[in-house]
């Protein structure tokens, strides 16, 4: 991918965007196809999936069968680079001791950040997602509801490619006929979850992911995403015509060298680089905003990680899309005399209410599933099918005990065997060993299966980060230091999560593993679910926000934070696709204010 | 995908914050504090593939970091990983298809965790070749068939095993795990599992007929 060195570098940009992933992927994208000059600034280093994906390599070619170590915390065939639940020389600390009150904080140093390890789910807030107050008293309302972001969500779909089916429930929006490419079939374990759930009230349907099961129809969907643009609809007609349809081999957390599923570095930022309009440094970790005395944003400061050279970069307007808590951190470091608590600050709330989803599982083995006759289940790299929440009426009935809902994922099938192949097989046949053991290796194989549980947090004044007041990455900035709590709404959350699961493994025939004796057990630690959101919430009131509804900061209008810092919830669907509607409408929205003359 | 197991740090005084960037190492939360602070000085601690290894190039045990098992310690190592996966009429046996390569990797390796194993391990094949001498006055290796299985009987499941067994239980489920997950990782594990992914098809399909039959779905 060209990119260009920090010599090259113009000495004012229409707009500098803070990262590459799904929000600065995105942001640029909106912007370069317009005809504005955007500089991208990457902390970490190129990365090119074309190139550098292992596609069919196998874990007996990788070190330790490809398991997971603290250097690839995924596995060794995760795309993540540089990255981890540390970072070398990039800290992060946590207020408490106490292991209940940590939020782990996952970050990838390489273009196209998180987007190239993600799992692909793809799903849209509903109505009530957007007005969790007004519906049950709890948390915020957001400034926008779900009209406003919905033709965002269409574009999204359209442009990324997402398969899946429309399926008229509840708070589960359907997208508009020619968003969604068809959803794969089922896996084996998948048809059965979805045969013996009915009689537990819960649907099994087809999840919503961005990986192209057919190619995308690079005849017509350039032009209802560019109406009035053919240089955009010609660039982005090329890069579709250049992606592959899935060929249901490999898993997508590898990333995808033919450009079959989503990730910014093979979607967003190959067409945004053939606009001309698009200059991207990489090896460029932004510390601060840079302000002038009228209170305007001039640019930013970032460190060369490669050299530790600092330089100060110009632009009409910056957008920060460094991750949420990232974009928390430039803020709060960009203190001078003038914004002595950080910049965009004078609500006294970036940083405040941080969210993750709420994450519990379990597993069961299915005897249904043993023996089963030979066939590929690879498919999509991902889950085929999944439950939405279910269960609205009877908890806006308060019959629940918690406030908010969930959605469950499965794990199942016949995949490529790795070191946990046969694991539980010793347990199940009381220490089998020799001829016993490969029969019975045979026997069990893919017959487990996985639930995990995805469901929203509430926010809570008990969670947020601050600057550590000691601690400094390699290069002396300061770092974040989390604080954490979850609240009984989420705990309890995670119990009903177990018990559902158990009694869905029950009604497959199997016996479930152990159920942790209390919520609080089996729920995750906060930010392992990697979908952090908030510190820089949106509303209607400066004084109760950060940003307005077009992510545009209250205190310095030429200042945008576009990531999943504006959420003012973090709804059991996993956040991306979010991220990138309301990115695209708050890229509108710059667009016209230029035109406008107003930034 | 699997599991991540590391904590973020807790709370940090600038010192160990220092430190933790001088050893540049991600696994702090992992070790015991002071076993870190004891092995920090040694000069040529083994290191990781790091954060940003090539994923396009095969590895072999011993490119990235040295291995530990000696002549004697591999033959048993051998022995026992076919005792656990011997060739059947569908599978060749573990020693052929380097397993016993990939564990003595596995324990040699310089991430947390991998210490305990190559220390129950190489105690665990001490063991074995301690209690064939006592019981049948030859080494592991030379032992029929029915001498190696009354061993292994004895230490083949933990929650059954007399309490003198029980220590040498625990290796040889650990041993039967690494031996089991290097075999069934290599093509010839996959072959014999059924696995039939990972190669380029045109459409999915979902379960064959004979698959749904099996569900009782068809």
């Amino acid at each position: 991918m060209p990119l260009i060195t920090a010599s090259k570098t113009q000495p004012s940009y229409d707009v500098i965007v803070v990262g590459s992933g799904a929000a600065g992927g995105q942001t640029a994208y909106t912007l370069v196809m317009e005809g504005v000059k955007v500089l991208m600034l990457e902390a970490g280093r190129n990365y090119d999936p074309v190139k550098e994906t292992p596609m069919f390599q196998t874990n007996a070619q990788a070190p330790l069968r490809g398991t997971s170590t603290p250097d690839k915390p995924f596995g060794f065939y995760d795309s993540t680079v540089d990255g981890g639940w540390q970072v070398p020389g990039e800290p992060y600390t946590s207020a408490s001791s106490d292991p209940t009150r940590q939020f782990w904080w996952w970050r990838a140093r390489m273009l196209g950040g998180r987007t190239n390890h993600w799992g692909r789910i793809s799903l849209r807030n509903g109505p009530y997602d957007f007005k969790p107050y007004s519906r049950d008293g709890l948390g915020f309302d957001w400034p926008l509801g779900y009209d406003d972001v919905a033709p965002y969500y269409d574009k999204v779909e359209m442009l990324i490619g997402v398969y899946g089916a429309n399926n008229g429930l509840e708070n589960t929006p359907d997208s508009p006929e020619g968003c969604l490419l068809p959803p794969p079939k089922p896996r084996a374990g998948e048809l059965l979850a979805q045969h013996r759930a009915k009689k537990l009230g819960l649907p099994v349907v087809a999840i919503h992911r961005a990986v192209l099961s057919v190619k995308q129809d690079a005849a017509t969907i350039p032009a209802k995403l560019h109406p009035k643009n053919p240089t955009a609809q010609r660039i982005l007609a090329q890069s579709m015509r250049e992606r592959a349809a899935c060929f249901w081999a490999t898993d997508c957390g590898r990333g995808c060298s033919t450009r079959a599923n989503y990730q910014s570095s093979t979607v967003h930022l190959p067409p945004a680089l053939a606009t001309g309009n698009l200059d991207i440094l990489p090896n460029s970790l932004v510390r601060e905003v840079t302000m002038d005395e009228n209170g305007k944003a001039t640019g930013v400061i970032c460190v060369d990680r490669i050299t530790g050279e600092e330089r100060t970069l110009k632009a009409r307007v910056v957008v920060l899309a460094a991750s949420s808590a990232e974009s928390v951190r430039i803020l709060l470091n960009s203190k001078s005399p003038r914004h002595p608590n950080g910049v965009a600050n004078s609500s006294g709330l970036v940083g405040k209410y941080i969210m993750d989803t709420v994450g519990a599982r379990l597993a069961g083995q299915i005897p249904a599933l043993e023996n089963m006759p030979v066939h590929n289940e690879d498919g999509a790299g991902g889950n085929h099918v999944y439950v939405p929440w279910w269960l609205y009426k009877e908890q806006l009935a308060g019959k629940l005990g918690f406030a908010r809902g969930y959605h469950i994922e499965f794990g199942s099938g016949r995949r490529m065997p790795g070191m946990g192949a046969t694991a539980g097989v010793a347990d199940l046949t009381n220490g089998s060993y020799g001829r016993q053991f490969k029969e019975d290796a045979r026997r069990y194989y893919g017959s487990f299966m996985s639930f995990a549980g995805r469901g929203e947090m509430i926010p809570n004044d008990d969670s947020f980060c601050d600057l550590d007041p000691v601690v400094k990455d390699k290069w002396g900035i300061p770092v974040l230091r989390f604080h954490w709590k979850w609240s009984d709404h989420e705990t309890k959350q995670a119990a009903h999560m177990q018990q559902t699961f158990a009694a869905l493994i029950s009604e497959m025939g199997g016996k479930p593993n152990k159920v942790n004796a209390t919520g609080a057990e089996a729920i995750e630690p906060g930010g392992k679910i990697i979908h952090e959101v908030g510190g820089t919430i949106m509303g209607t009131d400066p004084k109760k926000s950060v940003t307005n509804q077009w992510c545009q900061t209250w205190d310095v209008k030429n200042l945008f934070v576009t990531d999943g810092g504006p959420f003012v919830s973090n709804a059991d669907k996993n956040p991306t696709l979010t991220i990138m509607a309301l990115a695209w409408r708050a890229g509108d929205y710059l667009l016209a204010e230029m035109k406008k003359g107003n930034l | 995908m699997s599991t991540p197991e590391l904590p973020p740090r807790g709370r940090m005084d600038r010192r160990t914050a220092l430190k933790w960037i001088l050893t540049a190492t991600a696994s702090l939360p992992l070790l015991d504090r002071a076993a870190l602070a004891a092995t920090a000085p040694a000069a040529k601690a083994a290191v990781g593939y790091g954060t940003d290894p090539d994923l396009l190039k095969t590895y072999k045990p011993g490119d990235v970091w040295a291995l530990t098992f000696t002549d004697d310690q591999r033959r048993t190592a051998v022995t026992l990983c076919d005792v656990i996966i011997p060739a059947d009429a569908k599978s060749p046996a573990a020693s052929t298809v380097g397993v016993p390569d990939f564990i003595d990797e596995w324990i040699s390796a310089p991430y947390p965790g991998h210490d305990r194993d190559r220390v129950m391990i190489l105690e665990g094949l001490a063991w074995l070749e301690a209690e064939a001498q006592k019981r049948f006055g030859n080494e592991f290796t030379s032992l029929v068939a029915g001498q190696r299985r009354a061993i292994c009987d004895d230490i083949c499941f933990v929650p059954t095993a007399k309490a003198e067994f029980k220590k040498a239980a625990q290796f040889f489920t650990r041993f039967r795990d690494l031996t089991a997950g290097g075999f069934y990782s290599t093509p010839e594990g996959w072959k014999d599992l059924g696995y039939v992914g990972n190669v380029a098809i045109e459409t999915f399909e979902g379960p064959t007929p004979a698959a749904l039959k099996h569900l009782g779905l068809a």
